[in-house]
C-alpha cells in the first residue's frame, strides 16, 4: 500500500548546517499494516513522515502510495489518499471554526471544492454519531469552535477527521505526546479503535516504547537517518522493553538516546 | 439653537454617507487582515486605482457604472499581483502588499494621466438617485446602504460555502487546510483578489461622491480600515460571522462620525493621521493592557 524506496534527505545542503536527515531508508506497508515507529530525537521519523505527506522534496528515492508514484505531487494533492495527525493538537484543527466545520472540510478531502454549502444537513446527523462513538461528550457541541476544547479533545477530532474519509495511509506523529498518560491512554484507544474499524494502514511515531510494542503488527526503529530495525509477526508480540534496548544497541552500535523514551 | 442642531445634523450625515463608502473598504480590509491573518498594504493603491479608474471611465464618456465594475476588475488584478507575489514568488506577505502598493503608484497615474482627475458636474452613481429628487448627501447614503447590504449578503453566503470555508480555514491553520487537501495559494489568492476587489470598488465610490480621484487619496487607507474593523469590534461585537460584517460596516461608519466631530470641536485636519495611527495603536494593544490589569482586577476583587 506504501512503498518508501532509497529516499535521502539533506536539509540546507552546501551551507554550514547542512544536515543528512535520511540515508536511502526504504519502508514497505502492506494493506492493513500498523506499524509503530520509533527512535531517538532526531532520528528523522517526523521527516519520514513528511515525506510521504509531500511537505518537501526529497533527494533521492520514492514514495509510492497505492501502486501511484506521488513523489512529485505537492501536499495538498497527495492529502487525498492521506490521513494524518500531527504531535501539536493545534495544528490538526482550525481553531476559529466550529467543530462541524472542521469535520466538513476534512469530509471533502480529496474532492474539488465548489460554491455548494459548505455543511449540510444531512452531514450533522452523520458528524453527532460519528462524534458519539468518541465518548468525549462532542456530539451536543457542533457549533462550538475548535479553540475551546482541550488538547485530548481536538487530538480525538483530528483523528476522526483524519479518517472521516478513508484514507489509504494514516500518518499519527506522536499524537499522544503531548496529552496528560490518562488523555493519552483515551486517545490511543480511539486511534485504535478507528484503525481496525476501518482497517486502515498505519505509520505511527511513538516515544513510548511500551505502547510501540502493544500497538501494531510492525515495529521499525530509526537511528540517525536510518532503520535499524523492522520487528513483526510473533516475534513483535514476544518483544519486550528491555529487548528493544538490547536489540537496539547491537544493530546501531550506539545507546538508545531518547529522554522521553524510558521514563514511560 | 435650532440651526447648530441642523448645521451638526448635516455633519454627522455626511459622516455615515462617507462611512457607509469606506465600509466597503472595511470589508476588504477584514478578509485580509481577520479572515487571511495577513496584513495586506496593497489597499492603499487598490483604493486609488478604483477612484482613478472610475474617473477615467467617467471622464472618457463610460457609463458611471460601468466605469465602477472595471475598478472592481482592476482592484481584484491588484490584488492578484500581490496573491503570485506572496505564494508563487514565496515573498512575504507584508513586502508583497508594499510591492504593488508602489507599483501602483505609477500604474494610477498612467491610468489619469496625472495626479488627479476632477469629477465635477460629470454624471456618477449618485445621479439617478439625485433625479429622484434626493439631495446628494442621501443620494450617497441610500447606495452605500444598497451596497453593504449586496456586499454583506454576498459575503456571508460565499463564506458559508466550502471554498469559503477553505479560505476561512487558511487564515486560521494553513497546515491543517494542506492537510485536507486544499491548495493554500489558491485560497490566499482568491481572498486576496476579492479583498482588493472590494477596496477598488470603494475607491470609485468615493471618488465620485467627493467630485475627483487623486492619486494620493490611499494614503494611510489601511490604517483608516484596520480602524475602522477594531472599532467595530469592539462596539459592536464579533459574536458570529454575520454580526462581524455588521459590525463592520457600523464601525467604518463611527470611525467617520468620531472623526467629523473631533474636527468640529476644533482639532486641525492635518492631525487627522495622527490621532487615527494612535487610536488604531492603542486598540491593537488592548490586549497587552488587558493581560496587565487582568491581575490589578484580580487583587481588587481579592480586598472586596
Ligand atoms: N524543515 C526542516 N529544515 C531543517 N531541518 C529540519 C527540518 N525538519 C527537520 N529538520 C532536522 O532534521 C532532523 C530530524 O528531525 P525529525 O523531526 O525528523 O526527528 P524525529 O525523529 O521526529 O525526532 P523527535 O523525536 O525529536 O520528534 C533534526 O535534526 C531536525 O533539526
Ligand atoms: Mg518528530
Amino acid at each position: 500500500m506504501l512503498n518508501i524506496t532509497g529516499v535521502s534527505k539533506t536539509f540546507n545542503p552546501g551551507t554550514v548546517n547542512e544536515n543528512t536527515v535520511l540515508r536511502d531508508v526504504s519502508v514497505h506497508l502492506k494493506e492493513g499494516d500498523f506499524v509503530t515507529l520509533i527512535g531517538g530525537n532526531g532520528a528523522g521519523k517526523s521527516t519520514l513522515l513528511n515525506v510521504v505527506a509531500g511537505v518537501f522534496n526529497i533527494d533521492t528515492g520514492s514514495v509510492v502510495i497505492d501502486n501511484s508514484d506521488v513523489t512529485s505531487l505537492p501536499e495538498h494533492k497527495r492529502a487525498a489518499v492521506l490521513g494524518r495527525v500531527f504531535q501539536d493538537p493545534m495544528m490538526g484543527t482550525a481553531a476559529n471554526m466550529g467543530i462541524e466545520e472542521n469535520l466538513a472540510l476534512a469530509y471533502r478531502r480529496g474532492k474539488p471544492r465548489t460554491l455548494k454549502w459548505g455543511v449540510t444537513h444531512k452531514e450533522k446527523g452523520m458528524y453527532r454519531d460519528l462524534l458519539e462513538r468518541l465518548e468525549l461528550g462532542l456530539e451536543d457541541r457542533l457549533n462550538v469552535k475548535v479553540g475551546l476544547l482541550s488538547g485530548g479533545q481536538r487530538q480525538a477530532l483530528t483523528l476522526l477527521m483524519a479518517t472521516l474519509k478513508k484514507p489509504k495511509v494514516l500518518l499519527l506523529d506522536e499524537h499522544t505526546a503531548a496529552l496528560d498518560p490518562k488523555t493519552a491512554v483515551k486517545v490511543l484507544e480511539i486511534s485504535e479503535q478507528l484503525i481496525s474499524d476501518n482497517n486502515l494502514t498505519t505509520l505511527m511515531v511513538t516515544h513510548n516504547m511500551r505502547d510501540a510494542i502493544k500497538h501494531g503488527n510492525r515495529l521499525i526503529m530509526m537511528h540517525e537517518g536510518r532503520i535499524v530495525l523492522d520487528i513483526n509477526g510473533e516475534e513483535k508480540k514476544r518483544l519486550t522493553v528491555e529487548d528493544l534496548l538490547k536489540r537496539f544497541g547491537r544493530a546501531s552500535g550506539a545507546e538508545f538516546s531518547d529522554d522521553r523514551a524510558l521514563l514511560s | 439653537m435650532k440651526w447648530v442642531n441642523l448645521i451638526m445634523l448635516d455633519i454627522i450625515l455626511g459622516a455615515i454617507s462617507l462611512g457607509l463608502l469606506w465600509a466597503v473598504m472595511t470589508v476588504g480590509v477584514f478578509i485580509t487582515y481577520r479572515v487571511l491573518n495577513i496584513a495586506d498594504l496593497t489597499v492603499e493603491g487598490s483604493i486609488a486605482m478604483g477612484a482613478a479608474i472610475a474617473a477615467k471611465g467617467i471622464t472618457v464618456g463610460l457609463n458611471p457604472f460601468i466605469s465602477t465594475f472595471i475598478a472592481l476588475l482592476g482592484g481584484m488584478v491588484a490584488g492578484l499581483c500581490t496573491g503570485l507575489l506572496h505564494t508563487r514568488l514565496k515573498i512575504p506577505a507584508l513586502l508583497s502588499g508594499i510591492l504593488t502598493m508602489i507599483a501602483l503608484w505609477s500604474v494610477n497615474l498612467r491610468i489619469m494621466g496625472k495626479a488627479n482627475i476632477s469629477l465635477l458636474r460629470m454624471v456618477t452613481v449618485y445621479s439617478p438617485f439625485e433625479k429622484l429628487g434626493l439631495d446628494k448627501t442621501n443620494s450617497i447614503i441610500l447606495l452605500g446602504v444598497l451596497c453593504t447590504a449586496g456586499i454583506i449578503s454576498s459575503l456571508y453566503w460565499f463564506f458559508g460555502t466550502e471554498i469559503g470555508s477553505a479560505i476561512r480555514a487558511t487564515g486560521n491553520n494553513p497546515h491543517m487546510v494542506r492537510a485536507q487537501g486544499i491548495n493554500t495559494d489558491t485560497t490566499i489568492i482568491l481572498g486576496l483578489v476579492l479583498s482588493n476587489g472590494l477596496v477598488a470598488t470603494s475607491g470609485a465610490l468615493i471618488a465620485q461622491s467627493q467630485g475627483y480621484a487623486d492619486v494620493q487619496m490611499g494614503t494611510g487607507a489601511i490604517v483608516i480600515g484596520l480602524a475602522s474593523v477594531i472599532i467595530g469590534e469592539v462596539l459592536f461585537g464579533k459574536k458570529n460571522f454575520y454580526t462581524r460584517l455588521i459590525s463592520l460596516v457600523l464601525g467604518a461608519v463611527t470611525y467617520r462620525v468620531i472623526i467629523a466631530l473631533v474636527l468640529k470641536m476644533g482639532m486641525p485636519a492635518n492631525d487627522l493621521k495622527l490621532f487615527t495611527a494612535v487610536t488604531v495603536a492603542v486598540a491593537l494593544s488592548l490586549p497587552v493592557f488587558k493581560q496587565y490589569l487582568a491581575p490589578i482586577k484580580k487583587s481588587v476583587k481579592g480586598v472586596e
